[in-house]
């Protein structure tokens, strides 16, 4: 490659030379060598300008590890894996990711609060940041036939998509021409989901995309979806799409058991701010209510916090029915009272109708509290509070 | 004729020195590099026979036979944009005007397009890269399902700007360029020169390009003057494209059986 560029070069400068002698100041000056230009190798001297020798950080990129490098790393890892089992005195044969870890901690007792910044030792698959092989083989011909674009696995993905449009089309066509085409056809049930999000693709394809390309990946699959008879393109749709989590995680019954007295009963857990509680609700009729081995009278001696354990009971109508033994640790009063309600309300679940629980859930009930005290910030007096304004 | 496709196509490629030794007389561009290395005849040697005997004939892949003036009439390839869109640089491919239409002259097309196919077989042969290039969504998909039937490359998306001036950087270190790239149509969306006609002047890569009569076809080193607006045409098109790229791709095959069968006898 310096081979030609040298006597375009050349050829070049023997005719500009003399304009740049003319016009003055430059950062840098060209020296022709006086040999001929058709038979040897001209060897120029350039002299540079510092500018020019600093590299360009900025545009090279994330840095690029080689496959070699990569593959020298795990081999170290793996000898250093053996080492270090002999320092501990365990069997290198057998020795796992847990155990290096263990090791480390032990060896290497690090008390910075990043857990990042500690010592590490890791797989170097874990480490360094997965990389695209070299995309072309031996005769240095690419392997892939949109390699020349740039974004190859997307804007396959787009030749893929577009070619399933076509059959579509071919295929209602053919459905139209025996007369058996319908408007409503085959469709695709999407059920609770969505579209993957721009990250998302971006790692399911390994490359990078813009907003106006992901943009254009929403529209066609769209246009794939609003066919008529696109439902032979189920998995291939379904491939894109992320489930959303319903709200399954409410469904959560505590299961109903029998003590020894065939009463029914029931415990379950609840928690606000720092205070946590645990209670046993047994369906005996009596009404009594004891926490932490004492009654809720003396427990509880302010209406307000009383009146938070009984509202569940009040709410489904089962005020008399149950007999309540809790234990309550943590807090203060009222977020004792507050856990303690929340534990109830879902130790009730076991005894009502999943109706019942659904008008529970809407009040409310069976929702934890998430609010926590809010940190004090620098520079204020408290986490909202800021400190007297004064004008002079 | 046919001196100046090999000369030209010779111009592209950059290995076989031995080659370019022997064709030193045929054009004046091509003797600053003969006179690099020195002459080393070796008529025995195998990949020396492979290179030169398509050299020998002027139509060796038979490329004329794959279409007639009637298979181009009957795509409308003569067919051109009305008068006020024309290109002065196209005028001397255009035959007349109709109806305020141009109209190709279908014997200079069928010229230009057995040169570009005989140009285009003849990379091929040599395994090189072939690169198509068109920016009309309409033909996108086809485009790129040709090049993948015939084990190419295409770039039907929006091109981005150095990608073949910076491929070092676009791409990673030791990226290999395209050896020839096709433009099934010169212009970009909003009716300008493709960048890559340019760019792939200045990184001295040939190109074979259909030009229509509102496109400019100077710097496209083999023009090919016809429609590229119709389906029926651009099918024609790539279907041409795609048998001479696998003829001459086999033919490549064939030819490393025969002589590497023979060599073995001779040699010894």
């Amino acid at each position: 490659m310096s081979l030609p560029v040298a006597n375009m070069a050349a050829a070049r400068v023997c005719s500009t030379v003399p304009v740049l002698l003319k016009c003055g100041n430059y950062s840098f000056s060209v020296n022709v060598a006086t040999a001929k230009l058709s038979k040897q190798v001209i060897c120029r001297h350039i002299s540079r300008n510092s500018a020019l020798c600093r590299k360009n950080l900025a545009a090279a990129g994330p840095e690029k590890f080689t496959a070699e490098f990569i593959q020298k790393q795990i081999e170290e890892f793996n000898i250093g894996k053996r080492h270090l089992a002999n320092i501990m005195g365990e069997d290198p044969e057998n020795f796992t990711q847990e155990d290096i870890d263990r090791s480390i901690t032990y060896l290497f007792p690090s008390g910075l609060f990043e857990k990042k910044a500690r010592p590490l030792m890791k797989h170097p698959d874990e480490i360094f940041p997965k990389q695209r092989a070299v995309q072309w083989g031996e005769d240095r011909r690419p392997f892939h036939f949109l390699f020349y674009t740039g974004k190859q696995s997307f804007y396959s993905l787009m030749h893929e998509i577009y070619g399933k449009m076509l059959n579509i089309e071919k295929h209602q066509d053919r459905l139209r021409s025996k007369g058996l085409f319908s408007k409503d056809g085959q469709k695709i049930s999407l059920g609770m989901s969505r579209w993957f999000t721009k990250e998302e693709l971006e790692a399911s394809l390994v490359e990078n995309i813009s907003t106006h390309d992901y943009e254009r990946f929403i529209q066609v699959m769209e246009r794939l979806l609003s066919m008529p008879y696109c439902g032979a393109e189920q998995e291939f749709v379904l491939r894109f799409r992320q489930l959303l989590q319903a709200q399954s995680r409410n469904q959560v019954v505590p299961p109903l058991q029998k003590d020894e007295d065939g009463v029914a009963f029931s415990a379950a857990d609840g928690c606000r701010k720092s205070s946590i509680s645990s209670v046993v609700l047994r369906d005996c009729g009596s009404g009594r209510v004891s926490i932490n081995g004492q009654d809720s009278l003396l427990y509880f001696p302010v209406l307000q916090d009383r009146e938070q354990l009984m509202f569940p009971l009040q709410f489904t109508g089962t005020l008399g029915r149950f007999d309540l033994r809790g234990t309550v640790s943590g807090g203060g009063r009222a977020s004792q009272a507050g856990a303690l309600r929340l534990a109830i309300s879902r130790a009730l679940l076991s005894f009502l109708t999943p109706s019942d629980g659904e008008m529970m859930r809407q009040a409310g009930l069976l929702t934890a509290d998430p609010r926590v005290r809010e940190r004090k910030k620098p520079g204020q007096e408290g986490a909202r509070r800021k400190f007297t304004w004064k004008k002079r | 004729m046919a001196v100046r496709a090999f000369s030209k196509g010779l111009l592209g490629l950059r290995h076989s020195r031995g080659v370019l030794t022997k064709y030193s007389s045929a054009g004046q561009t091509v003797s600053a590099a003969a006179s690099v290395s020195s002459p080393q005849p070796q008529p025995d040697d195998v990949a020396e026979k492979i290179l030169n005997v398509p050299l020998e004939k002027p139509d060796f892949f038979r490329v004329a036979e794959l279409f007639s003036l009637k298979d181009l009439f009957d795509a409308r390839v003569h067919l051109g944009h009305k008068k006020g869109c024309r290109h002065r640089l196209m005028e001397p491919y255009l035959y007349g005007c109709r109806l305020d239409q141009d109209i190709f002259d279908l014997d200079q097309t069928v010229e230009h397009l057995q040169l570009a196919l005989n140009f285009t077989a003849h990379i091929a042969y040599r395994g090189g890269i072939i690169l198509f290039v068109s920016r009309r969504r309409q033909f996108g998909h086809l485009v790129e399902s040709t090049a993948k039937d015939c084990g190419e490359y295409a770039h039907t998306r929006y091109w981005q700007g150095g990608l073949l001036t910076n491929a070092n950087i676009q791409y990673g270190p030791g990226v290999r360029l395209p050896d020839l790239i096709i433009f099934l149509s010169t212009l970009n969306n909003v009716f300008q020169q493709h960048v890559g006609i340019r760019d792939a002047a200045k990184m001295n890569i040939p190109t074979v390009g259909v030009v229509d009569s509102n496109c400019n076809p100077s710097l496209v080193t083999y023009p090919v003057p016809g429609n590229d607006d119709t389906p029926v045409t651009m099918e024609l098109y790539c279907r041409l494209f795609k048998m001479t790229i696998n003829r001459a791709k086999d033919k490549r095959k064939q030819m490393e059986l025969l002589y590497g069968l023979n060599a073995p006898s001779s040699s010894s």
